[in-house]
């Protein structure tokens, strides 16, 4: 059995800024262990296949506790999101979920945000007024998708403040821990602290639409009983939100700020775009398979041997998917690592696949379309400040922490 | 050598027909284009229109949520053409390279591509089938009349066939909240697709949806009253049910009288034509400048024992026109076969249904995820001890594994643990096909045996 010491690397902060060569070591073996105990899987047709696979759980709770990558920082009283659970469980919470979200039950919701979403864009650029040079991650890409997670949810603006932090705390539990021992119980006590607040002040707001309904997620979640389900408990209800709100946080961010970089690094796209704004489309798309907002997916658990790319993954295995090195593959993308804003046959990993494919999907395209848009419209010769900018902690959801753009002007 | 000079003068200025202007015409008109095409190209249909798209004809336009003439195809690429539309093709000479055309005119060709489809099958009494209130659907037109009679809010529709089709129409009338009776001479709705143990949750859900549904009965007569209207059906067990509006849905005919005499291998079951969607004639030889695409085509699977298969399936329709428009202007070594694993869908009664492989030459079905009872499940289809196909409600996600389960020929039922394995799921049981030598309307994928040369079907009506 070959093994590699790769994981630990991809999670070490020096690389994040370009973590695609060792991805691009990694394909060397498609299905390899990693001696950190993982089974890393980095092309394209065998992510592709494990994500569509019914022996593989998502549920770590099938995963022998030695076995476990990322050490639980599960608090009893909340029972996993639904992205960390199997059928049957988790179709029924998808289904109370899309009902009040998309279509059938609901397809209008992310549609009729357009109006607002453009309104919401065209403001924070007009605040960039006076200026020369902008943190785009502060002053744009997080401010921007933080503001239709609240509206689409239905959390007051107003609370941001509050429950910023603890969605940032809690992101970070998607990965293994650094530093020592200490460090990392202190930590793990930070993750278990944030979700609890985070908890409880939705539980407040939970209480609060159920008196006095909007038209917002939360209201509809707590008012809509599938026909033939069992609704939601409150604690799952509270789960789950967790999960929308650090979604809505934590994604598109990245989305953002990494289409402006690239489009920065790539004159000639920037320029097409701008002559031609139906090019976002594709463009979007390529975006996703390039600079994929979660790199990895961790932690998926086997329930019977696997036989896959001439290797067994045995029963019980900790399975990390890597799809942003899929995205890369060039056994299905010609020229992977060319970003070409109009590439045909784009299947690409950005939103994952399967069951899991993610739900916010239709918004995130519509926010990021949106944004590069209008950003690359309106900014007169923007240009990078420094390249590579710095980036966040998080391997999983990775993305730059600042991203200082200059420019010339703005244009109405 | 000449060959390859005469096939660069092909892809240069040759004249490729399409005859065919549905969904494999239109595919294959812009494959041919965006592999470097740049000859004459000429469309012919039948139908006044471009290239629509069918699936919806049954769910949102007869629902009134989409007009009839919202459905046209998006187009890849422009494909510049030459559109004969509203004439269909009569007849094809061989030897001269010549189809000839309705209107009396005729269109010569260097290759030819033959997507002419299937039709609806009509009610077999052309009297009965006269009377006003009887339909079909299969084009925008019958759509159209169709969704404005049930605006007029009928009394009650009966629906003459319980696969697809119609069931797809009964569950658009139950959500127009118009009686619904489907009479069908299977034991089950869906059972010559997908076998009576689905067949049996599909016949659950129509009842739940408040359908009457009336199984292994035959409609036998439809009776008018002296305008000429209808106003009521007999049925094989004595039964009557009044109904000002009838819907056939036995299936589909192929569209291929317009070949007879021409020396193609064109019958009842279609055009046959080798792996690399080229033409047989009647002595078994490929027509070299000929081609097949779509649901007229029977082309030899090796996934199913390089037997012939008919696919009426719209994702079938696009690969295979690929494949042929590929080959139309490829040397022979850069040919490609066509491979496709059937697949389709349909929507019914708020559920998506989603089929791979070929589940009619199963023997068994294991329920391999969820359960029967809510109905949310996905089943394999085993033949002789090895995956052939799988069905899944309202879980379409995992079928992918399971058709490369099927592609691998892996053993069956599968041997391992999966997520959502209920108790019912640890057994296989006999899947429940009708008896193949009685024909039904309902499959949707025809196994046809290893000749090229036609077989005799005969039909008997529901």
């Amino acid at each position: 059995m070959t093994s590699v010491a790769l994981l630990g690397q991809i999670l070490d902060h020096a690389n994040r800024a370009d973590p695609y060569p060792l991805y691009a070591e990694l394909r060397g073996t498609p299905v390899v262990r990693d001696e950190s105990g993982p089974y890393l899987v980095s092309t394209y047709w065998e992510i592709r296949s494990l994500l569509h696979d019914p022996r593989v759980s998502s549920d770590v709770r099938n995963l022998a506790p030695e076995a476990r990558t990322v050490p639980s920082t599960d608090d009893p009283e909340l029972p996993p999101s639904f992205i960390r659970i199997d059928p049957p469980d988790h179709d029924r919470v998808r289904r109370l979920i899309m009902r009040t979200y998309g279509p059938p039950h609901t397809p209008r919701r992310v549609y009729d945000l357009r109006g607002e979403i453009g309104g919401i864009v065209s403001a924070l650029i007009d605040g960039f007024q006076g200026r020369d040079r902008i943190d785009l991650v502060e002053d744009f890409s997080y401010p921007f998708p933080v503001t239709v997670i609240c509206r689409l949810l239905g959390v007051p603006q107003e609370d941001e403040q509050r429950f910023h932090g603890w969605a940032d705390t809690v992101a970070t539990a998607i990965e293994p821990p650094v530093g020592t021992p200490e460090e990392q119980q202190a930590h793990w006590r930070a993750v278990r602290e944030a979700r609890r607040q985070l908890a409880t002040y939705l539980s407040g707001l939970i209480d609060q639409r159920r008196r006095a309904p909007r038209d917002d997620m939360i209201s509809a979640l707590t008012m809509d009983r599938g026909a033939d389900e069992s609704p939601m408990s409150l604690p799952e209800m509270l789960s789950n939100l967790t999960l929308l709100l650090i979604a809505g946080h934590e994604t598109t961010v990245n989305l953002i700020t990494n289409g402006m970089l690239t489009l920065l690094r790539h004159p000639d796209a920037l320029k097409q775009l701008r002559e031609d704004p139906d090019l976002i489309f594709p463009l979007v798309e390529e975006l996703l398979r390039f600079e994929p907002p979660v790199q990895l997916l961790p932690e998926r658990t086997t329930l019977d041997d696997i036989e896959i790319a001439g290797t067994t993954i045995p029963k019980g295995a900790s399975l990390w998917l890597v799809p942003a090195s899929g995205n890369r593959d060039p056994q299905r993308f010609p020229e992977p690592d060319r970003f070409i804003p109009d590439r045909p046959d784009n299947q690409h990993f950005g939103f994952g696949s399967g069951i899991h494919n993610c739900i916010g999907s239709p918004l995130a395209r519509l926010e990021a379309q949106t944004a590069l848009t209008e950003l690359v419209r309106r900014l007169d010769n923007p240009r990078l400040v420094e390249d590579p900018p710095p980036y966040r902690r998080n391997a999983v959801l990775r993305g730059p922490q600042h991203l200082s753009i200059a420019y010339d002007g703005l244009r109405r | 050598m000449a060959l390859d000079g005469s096939l660069e003068r092909l892809r240069r200025e040759g004249h490729i027909v399409v005859v065919g202007a549905s969904l494999a015409g239109l595919r294959a008109a812009e494959t041919l284009r965006t592999e470097g095409f740049t000859g004459a190209l000429t469309l012919i249909g039948d139908e006044p229109y471009g290239p629509y798209d069918r699936p919806p004809l049954s769910k949102q336009v007869l629902l009134g949520r989409v007009p009839p003439d919202h459905t046209d195809l998006p187009r890849h690429c422009a494909i510049d053409a030459r559109w004969r539309l509203g004439v269909a093709a009569s007849g094809l000479d061989l030897a001269a390279k010549r189809v000839a055309l309705a209107d009396g005119t005729s269109v010569e060709y260097d290759r030819l591509l033959i997507a002419t489809g299937v039709r609806s099958r009509p009610w077999p009494n052309e009297l009965e089938a006269c009377l006003d209130g009887v339909f079909v659907l299969r084009t925008r037109d019958d759509a159209a009349r169709l969704d404005h009679r049930l605006k007029a809010g009928p009394s009650r529709v009966l629906v003459i066939g319980a696969g697809f089709t119609g069931s797809e129409i009964a569950s658009v009338c139950r959500e127009r909240d118009l009686p619904v009776t489907v009479a069908e001479r299977g034991a089950t709705p869906l059972v010559g697709a997908l076998g009576s143990v689905i067949g049996e949750v599909a016949a659950r859900l129509q009842h739940q949806h408040g359908v009457d549904l009336r199984c292994g009965v035959m409609v036998t007569g439809l009776e008018g009253d002296s305008a000429g209207r209808l106003r009521r059906a007999h049925f094989s067990d004595g039964g009557t049910v009044e109904a000002e509006v009838a819907v056939v849905a036995l299936g589909a005919t192929r569209n291929t009288e317009w070949l007879a005499g021409s020396g193609l291998a064109a019958g009842p079951r279609g055009i046959a034509c080798d792996a690399g969607c080229r033409a047989f004639d009647i002595r078994g030889i490929v027509a070299d400048d000929v081609f097949v695409a779509g649901d007229v085509a029977r082309s030899p699977h090796p996934l199913f024992g390089y037997q012939f298969l008919s696919l009426e399936h719209w994702g079938n329709a696009v690969a295979q026109a690929e494949v042929a428009a590929h080959n139309m202007i490829s040397p022979g070594e850069r040919r490609r076969p066509h491979l496709w694993t059937p697949y389709f869908w349909s929507a019914q009664f708020g559920v998506n249904i989603k089929s791979v492989g070929v589940p009619n030459m199963a023997d068994h079905i294991l329920i391999s995820q969820g359960s029967l009872d809510e109905p949310r499940f996905t089943a394999a289809y085993g033949y002789q001890g090895r995956v052939i196909a799988a069905v899944s409600f309202d879980q379409a996600k995992w079928l992918e594994f399971y058709q490369r389960q099927i592609e691998q020929a892996a053993p069956f039922p599968l041997p391992f643990t999966t997520v959502d394995r209920r108790p019912e799921g640890m057994r296989p049981v006999p899947a429940g096909f009708p008896d193949p030598s009685v024909p039904t309307h309902g499959p949707e994928v025809t196994v046809s045996g290893h000749s090229p040369t036609d077989q005799r079907v005969t039909f008997t009506p529901a």
